[in-house]
């Protein structure tokens, strides 16, 4: 069986709304069949616009989107077919949990003794048996989020979005509904579009991430992928943590180059420059710079320890060196005893492919 | 609340309940002295009045102080046949008083409407009780007026004995208690109180529905437009209210008249013959045009809040989930607004069963209602005791309204701001 590459495809779409801004602007994004895709992105980066448009509630200022292979841009949503779980859930509150998920099963005009069997699974499924004559009123958020979610799911869409729908849940129940819509997605096999600012979440749950901003997308990879090869500074500023040099390529040969900065200089991996004196930023993830290096390291320089901060599993520390005061680390806590205290001097070496040049932004 | 039976007590030992009651009680006067003065104000203005009204309409004491000794002689009376010697005694003694106090014209008013021919009867006696000699009353009386001499007439008097009477509410329903103290309707052509009760109520609910058919819409557009439009459309709505009533009627004068702009209009346009323009004024169009656009604003103020709390992702939602935009509607958006619907409905509808001045100026006689009547009572007749009873059977009518809106809707569903 082979799976359709392009089950949803996004092509050269724009979409403004006053005439004057593109919110989304030359969007191309295609999406297999059975994959959980996030769109992530500061607020106002055109994410959810996308989602709307996907959804049918906005239409495209200019190109067309493909569902299975058809245009769909002059098909009202209702009959799109598309599953939606929204940020707020927008469960109907004069109805019970049944007749919500009887509703798209009665519009559908499916046999009583049928749909029932649906919202039986769909309850099961979110594990919400015996809440079926609940009304939204009497469910805590986390159980509402559920409904929603089997909500979505009962007239088996071949597609649901998502938009933020574990923005309202704390954070303990927001992780353990993080996996729970994971496990979801894996055992039917749905195509899942999920539209989120929170990049911990969009790391967790999905397959591949969209990176958006400014209406664009920045990058598109999985989470490893994103994580460990941004391929601009803002997905390497937005993804994790990042500490950051900015300066000026002096020498550049294949994989290495060498970075000036405005006291030293550094060794790093071009990743968007080119040639000899383009001004870049070098970002490296707090946890690829090791304190005391054992092995050799091509770049290993001093720093002093400005503050440390306890975090339970791990402590972070804050370094100014090489004219950056904001250096972070992170030191897991383990039994090692490293001499880590405030005002010490101390050596810090990481490897140049993991310090990556890019754009200057 | 707690069902708890065992008693719970503070560390000192003191009983909770009595702890917490101790610890409310400087917020509890406090609370009341707040609401206080709304409190008496509301006892000045409003119970006492409608109480004054309630015992008004069912008070009769005046003809029982005027004629305490008639009553009282008339006690062993049994009706059939005229009254004894004694009666008439009685009732000359009382009705020389009166005229010494010249407060037998109000005896015969009074008289009158129990029995219509009272007034010139009186007139005479009183002339002729001047010349009156002792003794013998009844042959003296009867010889006044034939209609002295008519069983009927005294057991009227009769039946103006009793200090507490209801047949001020039987007249409002157009009925009486004939001489054999039956309760009857009156005459086919003497109807006119049942038909203003109809016409008052087909009014009242018509112009609920057709101010709701058009409040509806506007409220949903108020909810749904960006800001800066729906606080214009909002000045719209709430216009109306910063022109006096007076004013709005008015222009609906000249709007609606023979001559007025809107059959200028229809004219214009060849919709209607010159020689032949419709009677928009004076009449039931004219009351249910200017009521319904006077009455709008309180059926589109509680729709709107209502409308104004359901988030547009439920509208989404429906439709997205398989709904035309129309199931959505119906299934969805529709059910959350019942709240608004009733609020505004009970509201307009209590409104414009009391409603007075607009029936009165462009109602014209086949669309005045029953609060004109009550005003040309308390204004033209002066039959205060009659307009009460017909206020406060309004009042009764509109408490069923509520009673029933209650039962059926629920009172709790109610939202109006």
């Amino acid at each position: 069986m082979s799976v359709n590459k392009e089950f949803v495809k996004f092509d050269k779409v724009d979409k403004s709304y006053d005439g004057k801004v593109l919110v989304v602007k030359d969007l191309q994004l295609d999406i297999a069949e059975g994959e959980f895709i996030t769109m992530l992105g500061p607020s106002g980066s055109g994410k959810t616009t996308c989602l709307m448009m996907l959804a049918g509630f906005e239409t495209p200022t200019n190109g067309e989107i493909y569902l299975d292979g058809n245009a769909i841009s002059s098909i009202p949503p209702h009959k799109r077919g598309i599953g939606m779980v929204f940020q707020n859930y927008a469960l109907f509150p004069h109805m019970t949990v049944y007749e919500n998920l009887a509703f798209p099963l009665r519009v559908r005009k499916i046999p009583k003794d049928e749909a029932d069997k649906k919202i039986d699974k769909a309850l099961s499924m979110v594990s919400l048996q015996g809440f079926a004559s609940r009304m939204p009123g009497q469910l805590s958020g986390g159980q509402q989020q559920r409904v929603a979610v089997a909500r979505s799911l009962v007239f088996d869409p071949q597609l649901v979005l998502m938009d933020e729908p574990l923005g309202a849940l704390d954070k303990n129940l927001r992780e353990s509904m993080q996996y729970e819509i994971k496990h979801i997605h894996e055992s039917i096999g749905v195509t899942v579009v999920y539209v989120t600012h929170d990049q911990s979440e969009a790391l967790t749950m999905s397959n591949r991430i969209a990176v958006f901003n400014d209406g664009k997308v920045q990058q598109l990879s999985s989470p490893d992928e994103l994580y460990e090869k941004p391929v601009n500074s803002f997905v390497a500023e937005f993804i994790g943590e990042n500490n950051t040099f900015t300066g000026e390529v002096s020498e550049i040969s294949g994989q290495k180059c060498k970075v000036k900065l405005s006291n030293a200089e550094i060794m790093a991996n071009p990743i968007s420059v080119k040639s000899k004196g383009e001004r870049t930023k070098v970002s490296l993830r707090p946890e690829r710079a090791l304190i005391n290096p054992k092995d050799k390291m091509d770049n290993i320089h001093n720093g002093k320890i400005e503050e440390v901060i306890y975090h339970g599993d791990h402590t972070r520390v804050r370094i100014n060196l090489l004219g950056n005061p904001e250096f972070i680390l992170k030191v897991p806590n383990s039994s090692a005893n490293l001499d880590i205290k405030l005002g010490n001097e101390i050596k810090i070496g990481w490897n140049s492919e993991d310090a990556r040049a890019l754009d200057p932004k | 609340m707690s069902s708890e039976t065992k008693q719970i007590l503070t560390t000192d030992g003191i009983p909770l309940e009595v702890s917490l009651k101790k610890a409310e009680k400087k917020n509890k006067i406090k609370a009341f002295l707040l609401v206080a003065p709304l409190l008496f104000f509301l006892i000045i203005t409003y119970v006492f009045p409608i109480g004054d009204m309630l015992f008004r309409s069912v008070d009769d004491k005046m003809v029982t102080q005027m004629l305490p000794k008639t009553f009282k002689a008339m006690e062993n009376w049994d009706g059939q046949e005229l009254p004894e010697e004694e009666v008439f005694a009685a009732f000359h003694e009382d009705f020389i008083k009166l005229v010494e106090d010249k407060r037998e014209g109000k005896l015969s008013t009074q008289l009158n409407y129990t029995k219509n021919g009272f007034k010139s009867i009186i007139k005479k006696l009183r002339r002729a009780s001047k010349k009156f000699e002792e003794g013998n009353y009844k042959e003296q009386i009867m010889s006044v007026h034939k209609r002295w001499a008519d069983v009927e007439y005294w057991r009227a008097i009769q039946r103006r004995a009793p200090e507490f009477t209801g047949q001020k509410y039987l007249k409002g329903m157009d009925m009486y208690v004939n001489e054999e103290g039956k309760i009857v309707s009156v005459e086919e052509d003497r109807r006119i109180h049942r038909v203003l009760w109809l016409r008052t109520l087909e009014i009242a609910f018509f112009v609920t529905v057709f101010c709701f058919l058009m409040a509806y819409p506007i409220a949903h557009l108020l909810a749904t437009l960006p800001m800066k439009y729906s606080n214009l459309l909002m000045i719209c709505v709430l216009l109306p209210f910063w022109t006096s009533l007076l004013v709005r009627t008015a222009s609906w004068m000249i709007l609606l008249q023979q001559q007025g702009i809107v059959n200028d209009f229809f004219v214009g346009i060849g919709l209607v013959a010159d020689d032949n323009r419709p009677e928009m004024m004076y009449n039931k169009t004219g009351s249910y045009v200017a009521m319904t656009q006077i009455l709008l604003p309180f059926m589109v103020l509680p729709l709107y809040s209502v409308m104004k709390t359901i988030s547009p992702s439920l509208m989404r939602a429906g439709k997205s989930l398989g709904g035309t935009p129309f199931v959505a509607f119906w299934k969805v958006y529709f059910p959350l607004t019942i709240p608004g619907i009733g609020a505004g409905c009970l509201l307009v509808f209590i409104l414009a069963i009391g409603y007075y001045i607009t029936p009165a100026l462009v109602g014209g006689a086949s669309g005045t209602l029953i609060s004109n009547q009550i005003a040309f009572h308390m204004k033209s007749t002066l039959d205060w005791s009659f307009a009460s009873a017909m206020g406060l059977m309004l009042l009764s009518g509109v408490l069923v309204i509520y009673w029933l809106y209650n039962k059926i809707v629920g009172i709790d569903n109610i939202k109006l701001g």
